[in-house]
């Protein structure tokens, strides 16, 4: 009954760098092949940049790691054209239970409105997610990824990054221009450049066990907060592809975690909660402790750290891989604009701005979330206890629950990138937000919104007429409600008040920059020069 | 109002001193210190306002930590 999944593996390539009699140098390099460095990747080919990407290994995700991609990162990932294949093969939830010892507490439904292309969440194993994007790189001819390529020295100078890297035929050094250090939460670059990542250790272990059964569950979250069947401490029960179940048993602090994973002692574990009439097969099993901390700077000058090596988080939320992407498509429009010579190299400093406070919230839930899975003290333990036997009776104590605040798109509202609104409406779409999606039709055929965003400002407007000088910017593409698409279903005005003259300023990444309720060139203009980071101050 | 009300307010105090005593009638220490806590959470609630909250956090730890140094 095993799902008999095998994890493709990826030839080592000779590379004509490593015969170079000086170094080769590189616009970008990318350290590490995971969900972050791959998507970045993608992201730069798509953005007309070249990168080689540096992996220390043949394949993708061993286990199945990061399983719950949600809505923003799959809206992400369709703009980058490798949605497609996740979706196809993930499954689609929205429903989560909360048990506390032998009862239901309470449930939770994350279905969104109608009106959006992508769902709520999938859940879908990282090597999966890896291989996809991985197929997607081979489509893309600027993008240069190197397996067992380990990069063993960095050194960050003020005019470029060199590295050395060691292969199955021997050392070569590269050098470049930036380097994006995706190489995870135990970062050689980290250390390479001093960067300190801080924040908090935590000491109770848990134990994963993806098994593989043919099940009548439904396909929802499950959590129990000290079930008879595991008591004192906490479990997670999460479908994935391939008929593979998620089972993550908290065993705690003093637990002998290589005596949890023998096999004679999973199995005693699983049948107590599964009964011991069904089969099922191990797919793979790991212990794990975790910790939530981040870089204060994500820039370090010419390195940019994205995903784990910037920002760990506990699994509870699904913020690790989630926000790493969310991250990355941050980062990438404005790496790709200061290197086209479209935008001062101050807009760089506006991924640690804008991702910084993502980053920290990211680290507060998940932190939160911990501490409540997890109490840390008798007294704490009393009031997770009392909040879960009051939420069974009382609505109010069901908000206090948190097994993991489910990973949400990150507004950046602070942003100097933004223009502030000088015109009334409604707050959903504000400048900093990430464009809400649409039902639309074009040309008569239905679509959506965000397929027509992103990749390059678009200037959203409703009407009346468009002045000529603003089809003539660069990186500006014009969208005209009612000539380029039609509001379908009525969501682009409820969504966006997008009526009668109004317009909008969005970025590459889809987030709004600025909105007006009549169109002004010049006001566009400033709009569009400030969130090119045009009025920053220069980075000295 | 972001500050907790700390003015005399209960319509009568006698009978609300009275009621939380006996609310503990025959607990367990246990048992009492587990109907604390739910009774926070419930009152919480009522409050609602966060600044207050914080504020009424404050001022019990406080108290405890002026009684410590003394």
């Amino acid at each position: 009954m095993s799902s008999g999944r095998q994890n493709p593996v990826y030839a080592y390539r000779h590379s004509a760098d490593q015969d170079a009699a000086s170094p080769r140098h590189h616009t970008v390099v990318i350290v590490g092949a995971g969900p972050s460095g791959l998507t970045a990747a993608i992201a730069l080919a798509e953005c007309g940049i070249d990168s080689v990407v540096l992996d220390d290994n043949d394949t993708v995700s061993t286990g199945s790691r990061a399983i719950c991609f949600a809505k923003r990162t799959l809206e992400i990932w369709d703009r980058l054209g490798c949605a497609g294949p996740m979706l196809e093969k993930g499954v689609v939830w929205q429903l989560g239970k909360v048990f506390f010892r032998d009862a239901q507490v309470y449930q939770f439904n994350l279905q969104p409105e109608g009106g959006h292309k992508m769902p709520a969440f999938i859940n879908l194993q990282q090597y999966y997610v890896e291989e996809f994007l991985v197929d997607r790189i081979g489509q893309l001819p600027r993008v240069d990824l190197r397996w067992k390529n380990r990069v063993t020295r960095v050194e960050s100078r003020a005019e470029g990054v060199r590295l050395e890297v060691e292969t199955p035929e021997g050392r070569y050094p590269l050098s470049c221009d930036y380097l994006l250090a995706a190489d995870g939460a135990n970062s050689l670059v980290r250390e390479s450049v001093g960067a300190v990542a801080r924040g908090q250790e935590f000491h109770d272990q848990f134990l994963i066990c993806d098994i593989s059964m043919h099940a009548d569950f439904p396909t929802e979250r499950w959590f129990w907060f000290d079930p008879p069947f595991h008591p004192g401490h906490s479990v997670l029960l999460h479908r994935q592809p391939d008929n593979v179940w998620r089972v993550d048993f908290q065993i705690g602090a003093d637990a002998d975690a290589a005596k949890a994973l023998r096999m004679e002692n999973i199995r005693p574990r699983i049948n107590a909660m599964l009964g011991a009439d069904r089969t099922w097969d191990l797919e793979w099993a790991s212990a794990y402790t975790f910790r939530c901390r981040k870089l204060d700077q994500l820039v370090h000058g010419r390195v940019l750290f994205i995903g784990d090596s910037a920002h760990q988080v506990s699994p509870f939320g699904a913020r690790g891989a989630n926000g790493a992407v969310q991250g990355v498509e941050n980062l990438v429009w404005k790496l790709a604009r200061v290197i086209r010579g479209g935008a001062p190299a101050a807009l760089l400093s506006t991924y640690q701005a804008e991702r910084q406070p993502a980053a920290a919230e990211n680290l507060l839930h998940s932190t939160r979330a911990t501490d409540f899975i997890t109490p840390k003290s008798p007294i704490s333990h009393v009031f997770r206890d009392s909040v879960l036997r009051l939420a069974k009776r009382y609505p109010f104590a069901r908000a206090l629950v948190n097994s993991g605040r489910l990973s949400s798109p990150c507004r950046y509202d602070d942003s100097p990138l933004n223009t502030a609104d000088a015109d009334r409406f409604a707050p959903l779409a504000r400048p900093g937000s990430p464009c809400p999606d649409a039902a639309i039709a074009v040309g008569g055929k239905s679509g959506w919104l965000l397929e027509l965003l992103g990749g390059s400002f678009v200037l959203l407007v409703a009407g009346p007429s468009v002045p000529g000088e603003l089809r003539k910017i660069d990186d500006l593409k014009v969208l005209e409600l009612d000539v380029d698409f039609t509001d379908a279903a009525g969501d682009v005005a409820r969504r966006y008040d997008l009526v009668g003259g109004a317009a909008y300023l969005v970025r590459p990444d889809q987030h709004i920059a600025a909105r007006w309720r009549s169109l002004d060139s010049a006001a566009v203009g400033r709009a569009l020069r400030r969130a090119l980071g045009c009025e920053l101050k220069e980075v000295v | 109002m972001s500050a907790l009300n700390v003015e005399p307010n209960f319509d009568d105090g006698d009978a609300f001193y009275a009621a939380l005593i006996d609310a503990h009638r025959d607990l367990s220490d246990v048992q009492s210190n587990t109907l604390n806590a739910r009774l926070v959470l419930l009152l919480a609630n009522h409050i609602g306002k966060g600044a207050v909250l914080r504020d009424a956090l404050d001022k019990a730890r406080q108290s405890i930590d002026e009684e410590n140094a003394t």
